[in-house]
């Protein structure tokens, strides 16, 4: 990642948080100001998925061209992944039991992100439960796909498909005039940006981090 | 009259209607008209700076093992050809 990508993505973050607070936004009830959690807690879900994008990249290319650099990537995208869907999770329960009236709700969507955080998790207990380096790239680069493939379900279809109280629930794209509007948009939008960006920075950080360790392990055993 | 048409009036109206519906909506306006919600700003840009400085700390320090890392395997290359 390149540095003028690290100062943007700070720059952009900043613009969102002091627009975020300062700028007007629609006055609606029930959710009055808490409105603005449209800026800090939609791009943590939508940062999760295309970290976990990223990484279901990093599994095909490593099915493809099984190179250990690929394995590392795909881990720690969906690392940092989990991480951001962990938060995403949080505040939003602190956002449903203000304007809902309880953290867990049922609600379709809440249920099938949670489901979904769950079988990200399993991919690191699968992870963990193999000691063969190779085996363990290969097996879970499978399962990554799975995963994938199980996440865009439960977090886009099956919410759409039934009441929720999330926006775009009952077959109604997600972001018409009434759920989110122009003014939102200006400040929503950069958020994810800013948000992804500091995501892959992150993933970045672990990747180079994991390939120090691979090599000095490996420089320990030359000299053994 | 066209369907188009008839949507796009009826979106105009009902969208016009949800704005008339939620002006009456209450906000925090005294707690930004004391401006004291500059007061959060000011906190959420600490955290926030903070944030990215440690961030940048890691990255350079990440760079500078890397870089060890690299010669410490160049001195190694060039005794072995001795």
């Amino acid at each position: 990642m390149k540095t003028w990508m690290k100062f943007l993505a700070g720059g952009i973050l900043l613009y969102v948080h002091i627009a975020g607070l300062i700028s007007d936004v629609p006055r609606l009830n029930i959710l009055n100001e808490t409105v603005r959690n449209i800026f800090f807690h939609v791009p943590m879900w939508f940062g999760m998925v295309l970290l976990f994008a990223f990484s279901l990249y990093y599994a095909i290319r490593y099915l493809r061209n099984p190179a250990l650099e690929n394995d590392i990537k795909s881990v720690e995208f969906a690392n940092v992944g989990v991480a951001f869907g962990v938060l995403g999770m949080l505040t939003g329960m602190l956002w449903a039991n203000y304007t809902w009236g309880s953290p867990w709700h049922g609600d379709p969507k809440q249920n099938g992100s949670a489901i979904a955080l769950l079988v990200y998790m399993a991919y690191f207990v699968l992870r963990g439960s193999i000691d063969n380096r190779e085996q363990k790239a290969r097996l879970s680069a499978v399962y990554n796909i799975f995963a994938f493939a199980a996440m865009v379900p439960l977090i886009f279809i099956i919410p759409r498909l039934q009441d929720s109280l999330h926006p775009g629930s009952g077959g109604n794209p997600g972001f018409n005039v009434y759920d989110l509007d122009n003014r939102l948009r200006l400040i929503f939008y950069p958020a994810v940006v800013g948000w992804f960006a500091v995501g892959v920075w992150i993933a970045t950080l672990r990747i180079r981090y994991r390939a120090l360790a691979e090599k000095n392990l490996e420089i320990d055993e030359t000299i053994r | 009259m066209k369907p188009f048409v008839k949507y796009s009036l009826l979106c105009i109206m009902s969208a016009s209607m949800q704005t008339a519906l939620a002006q009456n909506a209450e906000m925090a306006d005294e707690f930004r008209a004391e401006g004291k919600i500059y007061v959060v700003v000011a906190v959420v840009l600490i955290v926030l700076l903070g944030l990215f400085a440690y961030l940048f700390m890691l990255d350079r320090k990440i760079t500078r093992l890397e870089r060890t890392l690299r010669e410490r395997n160049q001195t190694k290359a060039q005794q072995k050809s001795f």
